[in-house]
């Protein structure tokens, strides 16, 4: 993908803010009190870029991140279909969070050295460190789970199954280079590189589960447009 | 008067020892000002609560403040200064480390802020605030904040 297309710049975007609710589900829910302070933290990470993105993004077209938050339907949202994804268990949204911090390792860097919009490269720059951050934590995380109980093992292979149709968006070759060596660390075989996979289409369909996701996001802005704190 | 301002989080920073303050430009006339901040952490909610006390600060000595947002080139914490390194092992938080760019190495914490040893272990690697880890001596047994290094 070209990074400094406008749309491109909305797909960056909608995974960030997608992923970053996604995440915030998790809130008082985590296996330990540890890990619900990291999902918080790297959801608040994710929300701090989405938003910075689409301030720009707001600018541009006559809107603001707000507008573009909570007042699109799900057709507009051009996030990777895996970031939208219910969370399913613990491991597949560790899983789902090491894939996507993959591909935003790509994502970031070439987004700072490409752009002309001194705001997107800020963005980028500082996301690139957060992100580095939310790598090391899904890796360390998908190797103990891996390579840790009969319990654990299965449900990280059970993720894999369910998750390894949704990469299309993400994935590239460097992206498989990077993924597999952590998937053989975690004692699974990474799937065939061309096997079958999902994608959003260009209309912007999304799976069932964004809508409702959507419609709590959005559900306050949308009762009392305006309202502040 | 800037040095008055602290960090909400870590007080005994202030937002000119965190390295944020990017500029600071007057009106001839001196009554006006515009201050230029570079946010530590893209989520971090202690952003606007500090862009709120700067304008808060100066407005005694200005009829006109106005608080500037500049992300690029993004914060580091190669910006904070070296007392601000010490006055953070005082508060018991081990500083930041030098950042090596391309960061793949998300940093260690040199010394427990407490008793110097160096035999520390993570005990987390998202703590209390965006900007911190949580860390424990394994010399003194007591756990501690990392400033991590970004």
């Amino acid at each position: 993908m070209s990074p400094t297309s406008d749309e491109s710049l909305l797909t960056v975007a909608d995974a960030c803010l997608v992923l970053s609710h996604r995440l915030s589900e998790w809130m008082s829910n985590a296996p330990t009190m540890e890990e619900d302070i990291a999902l918080g933290n790297i959801a608040l990470d994710l929300l701090g870029q989405a938003r910075g993105l689409l301030q720009v993004l707001g600018d541009e077209t006559g809107s603001t991140e707000d507008g573009l938050a909570y007042f699109r339907e799900a057709q507009e949202f051009r996030n990777p279909l895996i970031c939208e994804l219910p969370n399913g268990d613990f491991a597949f949204t560790l899983l789902r969070l090491l894939f996507v911090s993959i591909w935003l390792a790509r994502v970031w860097p070439q987004l700072a050295a490409t752009t002309d919009n001194a705001d997107v490269r800020g963005v980028a720059e500082k996301a690139v460190k957060e992100n580095a951050y939310h790598l090391r934590h899904a890796s360390t995380w998908c190797v103990r789970l891996g390579d840790g109980t009969d319990e654990s093992h299965g449900r990280l292979l059970r993720a894999l199954d369910e998750l390894w149709p949704y990469r299309g968006e993400i994935a590239s070759p460097q992206w498989y280079d990077a993924v597999e060596p952590v998937l053989t660390e975690a004692t699974l075989t990474m799937p065939p590189r061309d096997a079958w996979t999902q994608r959003s289409s260009a209309d912007g369909w999304h799976t069932e589960h964004l809508g409702y996701m959507l419609a709590e996001m959005q559900s306050l802005a949308r009762a009392h447009p305006g309202a502040t704190w | 008067m800037l040095e008055a301002v602290p960090d909400p989080e870590i007080p005994v920073l202030s937002v000119v020892d965190l390295g944020i303050v990017r500029d600071v430009d007057e009106s001839e006339d001196g009554r006006t000002v515009t201050v230029t901040l570079t946010p530590t952490y893209s989520g971090c909610p202690a952003t606007e609560v500090i862009a709120r006390d700067v304008r808060a600060a100066l407005e005694t000595a200005y009829d006109e403040v106005s608080v500037v947002t500049r992300l690029s080139p993004a914060w580091t914490t190669d910006w904070m200064t070296e007392a601000a390194r010490e006055k953070l092992r005082g508060f018991g938080v081990a500083p930041p480390g030098k950042v090596l760019l391309p960061l793949v190495d998300v940093g260690t914490p040199a010394a427990c802020p407490h008793c110097g040893s160096t035999e520390v272990e993570e005990l987390a690697a998202f703590g209390s605030t965006p900007c911190k880890a949580l860390w424990r001596c394994t010399t003194c047994r007591e756990p501690f904040d990392y400033f991590k290094q970004h």
